[in-house]
């Protein structure tokens, strides 16, 4: 068994951060990943972030990872690759289990677990891709769009041949562009609301490429026998119900699945942490306080895994999670709570953004929740 | 289907070249890179067949949340392909239902 002041689930931003700042405090940290190559979705974001300069401004995602992990290891933060969680314990006794097999031409057998006693943990975990239901949904090449990016950009393999979209919030418009960069083509974008979810300028770059953004449009069905074949579209009218005579045949072998995201709260959930319902943040969310801690004291939440929202506040929250989490804010100095506040501060501006909608509020209500003595589940 | 240059990525990487057997056939790919990824490049797109209804599975979430892209490898099943890495001479079979028990 090793004895950790914080084990931290998941090595994307939040993950890493979180890490990086019980390192730099002197702490014990071991950061869990069930990837070999850390970084979380940094690693497939090829474009560049907008925001303000402290917060990577101009920087593309895959760039910020590097960074992440440049300074994480020369603090000495351990990192355990290939290797998930799959218990945690009262007491916070942390059990991970072997993912990737070192040896990959091994034969079968057990694979090898062990375990952590941590003085507190940080849930990391990120988000899940919504899926949706349609006829045909399970067919091979129905995937979210969030693999499709995964395999472009990381990978460098293509999908498919042709991909219709579903869905035209940032990640439909983003990774529909990106798409487009690695020489698939889209057939179109469907969106069954009568507007389009993301920015303005990602979707003008869609249409100048010459893919049609179809708004007011759902997904009927998948065609194919084992593979996508194709697939029939509907207009759907003022209660989301398809207008029959509207329908319309993609020929693609991919469909993208892009309805959003849900919190990872599979860990959370097992810990016994009290989950609330928050569609502001993207679905049921563990409880917790302005300094992350969920019901169960010394497990806290960060990043997607703490509500939807971007790589920027997932960094920003990761921070103050390990600050949290580490200090157990019984020690924590002037200069710490300083700290802490600046932390808030920037959390509260990038939430301010025209396009945050109801996310201040949401954590804002779920942190005013959470502050009061936790009610046990 | 290798993206072979890319504009804001450039052009891939050398890597070396080792070998699959992909249900008995022989498949190439790139020395670290995972089955899925050797697979999806040439255009091997079933991974597996549920085991109540038979139906095929592909790649769903590509980071080894789902489990829908789980294979035979080397003998045993439920490996995840979309973060395992492939090896020279690997043997990758297509599952049915949720393995036997050998294969555990």
């Amino acid at each position: 068994m090793s004895v950790v002041d914080v084990l931290v689930v998941g090595a994307g931003p939040a993950g890493l951060a979180a890490g990086i700042e019980v390192a730099k405090r002197g702490g014990r940290v071991c950061v869990v990943d069930r990837n070999l190559e850390p970084g979380g979705q940094l690693v497939k974001q090829i474009h560049k972030f907008f925001g303000s300069r402290e917060h990577h401004a101009g920087v593309r995602g895959v760039d910020i990872a590097a960074q992440l992990l440049e300074e994480a290891r020369a603090l000495g933060v351990t990192l355990r690759l290939g290797w998930e969680v799959f218990a945690i314990r009262p007491g916070h006794a942390v059990d991970i289990v072997q993912a990737v097999a070192d040896d990959a031409t091994g034969s079968a057998g057990d694979a090898p677990t062990e375990r952590f006693d941590a003085r507190s943990v940080v849930l990391a975990a990120g988000a899940e891709e919504n899926a949706l239901q349609f006829e045909g949904w399970t067919l091979a090449g129905v995937m979210g769009a969030g693999a499709a990016q995964t395999l472009i950009n990381v990978w460098r393999v293509r999908p498919g041949k042709r991909v219709l979209m579903v869905g035209a919030g940032n990640v439909g418009l983003i990774v529909t562009y990106q798409l487009l960069q690695a020489g698939v083509t889209v057939a179109a974008i469907i969106e069954a609301a009568p507007r389009i979810g993301g920015y303005g300028v990602h979707a003008a770059k869609i249409r100048r490429a010459g893919v049609p953004i179809l708004t007011s449009h759902t997904i009927l069905r998948a065609e194919g026998v084992e593979c996508v074949e194709g697939a029939v579209v509907a207009q759907v009218d003022g209660t989301w119900c398809p207008i029959e005579g509207t329908e319309r045949r993609f020929d693609v072998d991919v469909i993208c699945v892009a309805v959003g995201l849900h919190p990872n709260t599979r860990l959370a959930s097992l810990a016994g942490c009290r989950l609330v319902f928050s569609p502001a943040l993207g679905g049921w969310v563990p409880l917790h306080n302005a300094f992350l801690e969920t019901t169960v004291p010394g497990i806290y939440v960060a990043g997607d895994a703490a509500g939807i929202e971007e790589a920027s506040t997932a960094l920003e929250e990761g921070r103050l999670a390990g600050i949290a989490a580490y200090e157990r804010l019984r020690d924590v100095d002037a200069e710490g709570h300083a700290e802490i506040a600046a932390i808030q501060r920037r959390l509260d501006d990038l939430r301010g953004g025209p396009f945050c909608g109801g996310i201040r509020a949401a954590k804002s209500a779920l942190q005013t929740t959470g502050e009061t003595p936790c009610p046990a589940t | 289907m290798r993206i072979e240059r890319h504009p804001i990525l450039g052009q891939l990487a050398e890597a070396r070249e080792i070998t699959l057997r992909v249900d008995g056939r022989v498949v190439k790919a790139r020395e670290g890179e995972p089955i899925a990824a050797a697979l999806a490049a040439a255009g091997i797109r079933v991974h597996r067949y549920t085991a109540k209804r038979s139906e095929a599975r592909g790649i769903l979430c590509a980071i080894g949340q789902c489990t829908d892209c789980a294979m035979i490898v080397n003998g045993m099943a439920n490996v995840r392909t979309c973060i395992t890495p492939v090896a020279d001479g690997m043997v990758v079979e297509t599952q049915r239902g949720v393995g036997r028990r050998s294969e555990m």
